[in-house]
């Protein structure tokens, strides 16, 4: 399975090693499709692929966002591309999110690090469908004031009545001027407001914190067949044939990554598999 | 308005407590207001009074030669702040601040640990309480040591 | 549709045997079968009969893999080597495509063109069909099929032969993958050699090879030779090297993920990934993209891979299964249990391979025994649910 050749056609540089890249395809009529949650290989000329959220508005039909941490060659490389380069796309791959489940009750998104990335999308149809859901919670943990992502998007949705936005940080230095929630995101749950009799939520970030955010959010009372996350593992081929992302008996890259948390409950359990 | 004992009684914290302690311990608070950016407490004061806050944000702070004050947590409505007062040896373990005008409750620890030496059942089900408070911290302290969003290697 | 009755079994001669060589040569079938080179029995392209091993068998056991000559001069009185067909179907090294850049800052993806391989595979054992047949699914029935073990696969003539002796290390009756050749194969051979006649019992499987079987000299299969065939295979099944209790076996590793067994394993095991080399269902894969000094001409291939190498698992500056007790413990579930769930067959065929060219000797029908038998009691199966609860 080939690459479909993309070209960067803007660059949002998000924080200090993380950049969003709008990408859309190189053929004039080429149109993307993709479910939120899902995600893509992309692919550097020579250099190599890496699987990576898309982050950008499922509704829109021809330009993708992906948000890129620079973590190795491929991605540095990723984040130092300019406009109108080419790169190559394969995908999209993988389960999405639960929009469907989650229609007619509350719905709680738990974002640490760039784990907001592969969420964005479902905030961005949860609220352009915003009479279909109740309650809307988002709650957001960085690492320091200068690793929040997606300042504006925030702010900007911090303005609507209709959805809660809360955002901590680990830690603030002086410097940082910030007057909001220090700790980690899971101090955020007791206060957030849903009913874990009627919610959905979809938590996505290092597994740690997930960990901890599922068991901070079934202490609210949320069963685990309500609860959804995404997982990550060593991704190849991203078809379900190199074997590099199994996890128990699943593939990551299409039994999930968006598992339902009771689906894999055991598996979080077991140590190194 | 409601009384003291009343906003107590209502509370997570102090829920199922018997009447008298709820009036002994609301007997013992205050009600205290600090404007943004003042200081509550230093690091190492002796650990009389423990907080319920009641509006506001406070930043639990440590002094940091090269980064200055680092906050570390920040408490909101209906946290309580210090757990040091029940605790040998009764020092404050970090610096606190009001980020935003702060109103709260204050408690007369240093009245509420006579108290629970006469009577140890009182001191017992307020350490339960507060060894539940410092376990959560303690918990989610661990999760941000980990510092799961940083990049290794 | 009526399915068209096969031909009856027959019998051939050596002599015959050269003529269906011929036979699928003319058809432009390349002839790939077991060969002796470097003191083992290979895989490898023959042109006729004098190519195979006659005379030759092997002696494996946990670590040990010896060729003997034997009294007599049969072709296949051997088993399995440290090759399997899937160096065919699934080949080593492959190139997935290749790209060249092109002047607006783009580059542009070219496919190869090369007309697929036609081979013909002589001498497959029934674990070996069986292997083929898991390695089917694994390429064929997902969503995504694999073009290159789709292209070869189908093209590919299939001539079977049933044991008439079984290896050292064989446990294909435990698993039920054999030794009699009940599927997947165009002609099945049964090598007798009784009484000074050396023949083969030729039994036809599809059309595809009645067609080519029509041009070879046979004689009718009279009823001592059904026989002669027969005590063959039944022969082969009762020589068994090892043996496998396969009941509950996927519970009972999904109840296991803490047994100390594995830290038992971990301590022999070097995680040199040979079991996952000769294993014939084995089928992890890595891409590698590659491109030329000047930084004109990219290429993608994929290559073979194993889940014990250090870096299989590697994520976020770490590796998720880091120790050799994680990454035994992978393959050994995979193979025998989370298969099950992935694919709806067990991964394991029962060859042997994985005892006989482990350096350390791990025998995994061992290492299945000592977590059964080490077993204190089941609690709840941890794994099991991961699936169950997607019905």
């Amino acid at each position: 399975m080939a690459p479909r050749l993309f070209r960067v056609r803007r660059i949002t540089r998000e924080i200090h090693d993380t950049v969003t890249l709008h990408v859309e395809p190189a053929e004039r009529d080429g149109e993307v499709s993709f479910a939120a949650g899902q995600f893509n290989m992309l692919y550097l000329f020579g250099l190599g692929e890496v699987p990576i959220s898309i982050s950008s508005d499922p509704a829109e039909p021809r330009v993708l966002a992906h948000t890129v941490r620079a973590v190795g060659p491929v991605t540095n490389a990723l984040c130092r591309l300019k406009r109108g380069q080419m790169l190559g796309v394969r995908g999209p791959f993988g389960s999405g999110w639960p929009l469907r489940e989650a229609v007619g009750g509350d719905v709680v998104i738990v974002a640490g690090g760039i784990g907001l990335a592969p969420l964005r999308p479902i905030l961005y149809h949860l609220l352009a469908h915003r009479d279909q859901y109740g309650r809307i919670v988002l709650l957001y943990g960085a690492r320091t004031p200068r690793d929040l992502l997606y300042e504006r998007d925030l702010a900007r949705w911090r303005g609507r009545f209709d959805v809660q936005i809360e955002a901590t940080v680990d830690a603030a230095d002086t410097g940082d001027g910030w007057r909001g929630h220090v700790g980690v995101v899971t101090t955020l749950i007791p206060r957030a407001e849903f009913d874990p009799a009627e919610t959905t939520a979809v938590v996505c970030g290092p597994e740690v914190m997930m960990r901890y955010t599922i068991a901070d959010l079934q202490k609210r009372g949320l069963p685990p067949d309500r609860v959804y996350l995404s997982m990550e593992r060593n991704m190849k081929c991203a078809i379900g044939l190199c074997g590099h992302c199994q996890f128990g008996p699943t593939f990551v890259c299409k039994d999930g990554p968006v598992f339902r948390y009771d689906r894999i409950a055991p598996l979080l359990k077991v140590r190194e598999i | 308005m409601q009384t003291l004992e009343a906003v107590l009684a209502g509370h997570a914290f102090f829920r199922d407590l018997p009447h008298d302690d709820l009036q002994l311990i609301a007997g013992c608070g205050s009600n205290v207001r600090f404007p943004g950016g003042m200081r509550l407490f230093h690091e190492g004061d002796p650990a009389d009074r423990f907080y319920l806050v009641r509006h506001g944000r406070v930043a639990l702070e440590i002094a940091s030669p090269d980064r200055g004050q680092v906050v570390i947590q920040t408490l909101g409505e209906g946290d309580l702040l210090g757990w040091s007062w029940l605790v040998p040896p009764y020092r404050m373990s970090c610096d606190a601040r009001a980020v935003e005008l702060t109103r709260a409750t204050a408690f007369d620890g240093a009245c509420i640990r006579r108290k629970c030496e006469a009577d140890p059942r009182l001191g017992y089900e307020l350490l339960k309480r507060f060894a539940q408070v410092i376990g959560q911290r303690l918990r989610a302290t661990r999760l941000q040591l980990l510092d799961v969003y940083g990049t290794r290697g | 549709m009526a399915e068209c009755e096969l031909p009856a079994p027959s019998v051939l001669t050596a002599d015959g045997l050269e003529t269906l060589f011929a036979a699928l040569r003319r058809r432009d079938y390349r002839l790939m079968g077991p060969t002796v080179r470097d003191g083992a029995i290979v895989y490898d392209e023959i042109r006729s009969p004098a190519d195979l091993p006659a005379g030759w068998t092997d002696e494996q056991d946990g670590g040990t893999y010896r060729l003997k000559p034997r009294a007599d001069r049969a072709l296949f009185g051997y088993a399995v080597g440290p090759h399997s067909w899937k160096k065919f179907l699934f080949p080593p090294a492959t190139r997935l495509w290749q790209a060249h850049r092109t002047g607006n800052g783009g580059f542009e993806i070219s496919q190869d063109r090369e007309d697929p391989p036609k081979f013909a595979f002589i001498g497959v054992r029934s674990c070996e069909l069986h292997a083929i047949a898991v390695q089917d699914r694994v390429f064929l029935d997902g969503k995504h099929v694999d073009p290159t073990y789709k292209a070869r696969r189908e093209r590919a003539f299939i001539v079977a032969v049933n044991c008439g002796q079984a290896g050292g290390t064989c446990f294909c009756v435990s698993m039920k993958t054999g030794p009699k050749a009940t599927f997947g194969f165009d002609l099945a051979l049964t090598e007798t050699l009784e009484g000074g006649r050396h023949q083969f019992l030729v039994e036809v499987g599809t059309e595809r090879g009645a067609e080519v079987l029509i041009e070879v000299p046979r004689g009718k299969a009279a009823s001592e030779d059904l026989v002669a065939a027969q005590q063959a295979v039944a022969r082969a099944a009762s020589q068994m090297g090892r043996t496998m209790d396969t009941a509950g076996i996927k519970d009972l590793l999904y109840r296991n993920y803490d047994h100390p067994r594995w830290d038992d394993v971990a301590r022999r095991c070097l995680t040199c990934a040979n079991c996952t080399m000769v294993c014939p269902t084995c089928f992890c894969s890595t891409v590698e993209d590659t491109s030329d000094l000047k930084g004109e001409h990219a290429e993608r291939w994929r290559k073979w891979d194993s889940c014990f190498t250090m870096d299989f698992s590697y994520i976020h500056g770490g590796n998720v299964r880091s120790t050799p007790r994680a990454r035994y413990r992978q393959w050994m579930t995979h193979k025998l249990a989370t298969w099950i769930d992935q694919f709806g067959t067990s991964g394991c065929v029962g060859c042997g391979r994985c005892i006989t060219w482990c350096p350390v000797a791990i025998d995994i029908t061992e290492e299945v025994r000592a977590i059964r038998e080490g077993e204190q009691q089941p609690p709840t199966a941890p794994a099991q649910e991961a699936k169950d609860a997607d019905a």
